[in-house]
């Protein structure tokens, strides 16, 4: 059996559960486990009660378990609120400073006052009590607090010196083994969409802040040098896709990135797009509505909003990734697809993707390269909408010498000037845009649209995207039965999934929001769903949890 | 009513707008404008025409220059995106009263704010036309519209007051009847480094004629440095209601960093 460790670490906003959290995974990754860091937070600053739970297991993907190995309480709300989840024989590490408890207490408090050093630096004190406690080397734990921590590093070491020191391993408690497995990268699902998007071309980033797609724009600007792309906030969503058009019109790959309510006002730029012709390139991470909802907690409830943003009879691609690695690959192929085929292309990713860490292999970096789009070939009188018969119209940039180039939301010609009067030419137009719908349609049945894990040979199919694949794959695994992901699910890839779902004879469609949302696309495109599993408690389904719901 | 000019820059679109329009004076003065700035040796492939939705903005029809017409009140956002990426290109954005003032307001002021540079030719006829003329945030109070039957009951926002504590850096106001005024306004916008806002007077004959109105009360403001209260002095004059003059000219006009400059420096290795 793979060996598996989930860690809870806990306290409240400001006490740096999450950066602790980060370097528990680094530790862990380090030693050659797969990583996932599932993070819970407030919409508030200091107070209420954060924790970071990670889950490390040996060998790739992971998901967050119902059970965990250890606790590390930075306060006592951190224990009432998780104790329950400790498995037999786990450990709680706590500060005892502040906590009476059983498990191994660190006198946190007290060695980083002896110590000079500054409050947060309590979280320091618990990682190395539990670094020590099950079995991690110093010179690993020293050389990981060297990479995470710039600042004041002398002290923070001295603080982890000093509990590693007076921490006594717990007699016939866990040690960590290193795996076969080399080291991954660790990386948020939103680092990896910014880094996709450079990858595919990106030279301008527009954002207004939402919560969960915020990090994609603090990344980007924190590194407008060294990544050579822009990263601009402005005055709302509507002016961000705005301005997202004007720069694609003029020559540049721009994308923007938001959640539900952000997207909703969006829509009016995707339906531009489509008839434009602009490529536009859309990051929308759901979080729990409707409306506000629950601002800093996942769910997958806006599927079938984003399968239909925007009035009017039009195309797009749309593809929900599950992990780090995925969200790398799509954001990458998003940009270059929105570029190629001059259309609306949105990346739907939720909060448990966009804000958890996952550990990515680094060869995933080779899978995406800038694409180039069509453009014109300088001969003869240059035409926006020139009619081909592929549907596809070369693109040409203000500032081409001998090119006139005319972009339109109103019906067109093909030289760009709008058309009301003559019903031949605006359904001329149309039909050109169709052949070009047909195209992609055709893309979308040719790329690794929907992948399929667990026994292929099992009737009985559990389907699941974007967060609640991870969780979907392993129960599969654990249970004997075929699990299909849907990555791509616009154009919607039909061929791939009548293959997928070939002789099933049960289909389980499994997802984080009340009414099956996938489960309503399949049953649109031909498939019925036998059983379908919906949890909208604002939490990711654990792997135990999921496995329990298919079995029943 | 339009003068042909030797750059290339009509289309064979069929021109809708009404006969008598004040949007044809604005078409003419910018065509004449644009010769110039070809005259001076710029490329005419670099000037983009950004419209937005109304009959003003059908003007991106009727000239053979790059053009994206958008969405309705979004094309200042989207003339911003054009400059960020191409800071090369002359940006022209045609946009009405009820677009600019009603429904991308907040653009307009943000544009102002960052001092983007785009040069932004405002057609005010005072309420929405192509949609047969109901107020904007300029109609006069009292104005009676098919929305308004008993007369609006709301006060007009001044614009030049709003661009003034925007800080925008380049305030002009020109008429659609004065077409030398309103020529040489667009070339003084474009030799402004940054943001630029010209107000055009523009009577609409079918739904607010409001040429005789115009026509008694307009004078050519002198052409002089102003403090920003001597231009909100200037400015006072008319707060479109009645009003004994309504000046025009450049209002006020001072230098202030470019945004697409001051943020390209961010991605210069």
């Amino acid at each position: 059996m793979k060996k598996e460790y989930s860690v809870i670490i806990g306290g409240a906003a400001g006490q740096g559960s999450r950066k602790a959290g980060l370097i528990i995974a680094k530790l862990f990754n380090k030693l050659g486990y797969g990583i996932y860091i599932y993070e819970d937070y407030q919409s508030l600053i200091r107070g209420g009660h954060n924790f970071s739970q990670v889950t490390a297991a040996e060998g790739g993907s992971v998901n967050k378990k119902e059970k965990i190995d250890f606790l590390l309480a930075l306060d006592k709300k951190t224990i009432e609120r998780h104790k329950d989840k400790l498995k037999k024989g786990g450990v709680i590490f706590f500060n005892s400073d502040r906590i009476q408890e059983q498990g191994i207490g660190i006198a946190a408090d007290k060695i980083v006052k002896e110590l000079n050093g500054l409050p947060i630096m309590a979280n320091i004190a618990l990682i190395a009590g539990l670094a020590k406690g099950i079995g991690i080397t110093w010179d690993v734990l020293e050389k990981i607090l060297k990479e995470e921590l710039g600042k004041e590093i002398e002290k923070n070491l001295s603080v982890a010196k000093k509990a590693y020191t007076e921490v006594l391993p717990p007699a016939g408690g866990t040690k960590i083994e290193k795996t076969k497995y080399a080291p991954g990268i660790l990386m948020t699902g939103n680092e990896a969409i910014a880094l996709g998007l450079k990858t595919a071309g990106l030279d301008i980033y527009f954002a207004y802040p939402m919560t969960p797609a915020s990090s994609i724009l603090h990344y980007l600007a924190a590194r407008q040098k060294e990544l050579g792309v822009l990263a601009v906030q402005s005055e709302n969503e509507i002016a961000v896709a705005s301005e997202a058009i004007g720069a694609a019109y003029a020559g540049k790959r721009s994308a923007v990135g938001t959640s539900g309510g952000g997207f909703a006002l969006m829509t009016e730029t995707v339906s531009l797009a489509a008839q434009a012709e602009i490529p536009f390139m859309a990051i929308n991470s759901q979080r729990m509505g409707p409306a506000t909802g629950v601002p800093t907690y996942g769910a997958q409830s806006d599927l079938l909003f984003t399968l239909n943003p925007g009035h009017g009879d039009f195309e797009k691609f749309i593809a929900a990734p599950s992990n780090a690695e995925e969200s790398f690959y799509w954001s990458g192929k998003l940009l270059n697809l929105a570029w190629k085929y001059q259309t609306p292309a949105i990346l739907l990713t939720d909060k448990d993707v966009s804000e958890g860490t996952f550990s990515i292999d680094k060869d995933i970096f080779k899978s995406v390269k800038k694409e180039k789009e069509l453009i014109w070939s300088g001969k003869g009188e240059y035409q926006r909408y020139k009619i081909t018969q592929s549907g596809l119209s070369p693109l040409a940039y203000p500032g081409t010498k001998n090119a006139v180039v005319k972009a339109n939301s109103y019906e067109h010609i093909e030289a760009g000037i709008s058309e009301e009067v003559d019903k031949q030419a605006i359904e001329a137009m149309q039909n050109k845009r169709l052949a070009k719908f047909a195209l992609m349609q055709k893309e979308a049945d040719a790329i690794g649209a929907v992948k399929i894990f667990g026994n292929k040979k099992s009737k009985t199919v559990v389907v699941a995207w974007g967060s609640t694949a991870v969780a979907a794959r392993e129960a599969a695994e654990k249970l004997g039965i075929k699990m299909v992901q849907p990555i791509l699910i616009s154009p919607f890839p039909l061929k791939q999934m009548k293959k997928a779902l070939n002789g099933a004879s049960k289909i389980i469609c499994a997802e984080t929001n009340s009414t099956g949302q996938m489960a309503t696309v399949l049953a649109g495109h031909g498939f019925k769903v036998d059983k379908k599993i919906l949890k909208y408690d604002a939490q990711l389904f654990s792997t135990e949890e999921l496995a329990r719901l298919i079995k029943n | 009513m339009e003068k042909q000019t030797n750059n290339n820059l009509d289309t064979k679109s069929p021109n809708t707008w009404c006969p008598g329009c004040g949007n044809f004076g604005i078409l003419t003065a910018f065509k004449q404008a644009v010769d110039e700035i070809i005259k001076n040796g710029f490329d005419k492939e670099k000037i983009v025409v950004v419209g937005d939705i109304g009959c003003n903005s059908k003007i991106a029809d009727y000239l053979n220059l790059n053009s994206i017409v958008g969405l309705h009140g979004r094309s200042i956002a989207t003339a911003e995106g054009v400059k960020l990426a191409n800071s090369g290109l002359k940006v022209f954005v045609f946009i009405g009263d009820g677009a600019g003032l009603d429904e991308g307001v907040s653009h307009l002021v943000h544009a102002a704010k960052r001092n983007s540079n785009i040069k932004v030719i405002l057609h005010n006829n005072r309420l929405f036309a192509l949609t047969t003329g109901q107020f904007t945030a300029v109609s006069p109070k009292g104005l009676k519209s098919v929305s308004t039957p008993f007369g609006s009951i709301e006060e007009p926002i001044n614009p030049l007051k709003l661009m003034l504590s925007s800080d925008a850096g380049f305030i002009a106001r020109g008429y659609s009847a004065k077409l030398e005024q309103l020529k040489n306004l667009i070339l003084a916008a474009d030799k402004h480094k940054g943001f630029a806002f010209i107000e055009v007077l523009q009577p609409c004959v079918s739904f607010f004629n409001n040429i005789e109105f115009y026509n008694e009360r307009v004078y050519e403001a002198e052409n002089k440095n102003r403090t920003e209260a001597e231009a909100l002095e200037l400015i006072n004059q008319w707060d479109y209601a009645d009003a004994e003059k309504i000046p025009l000219g450049i209002i006020f006009q001072k230098q202030r960093p470019v945004f697409e400059e001051d943020i390209l420096k961010l991605i210069v290795k």
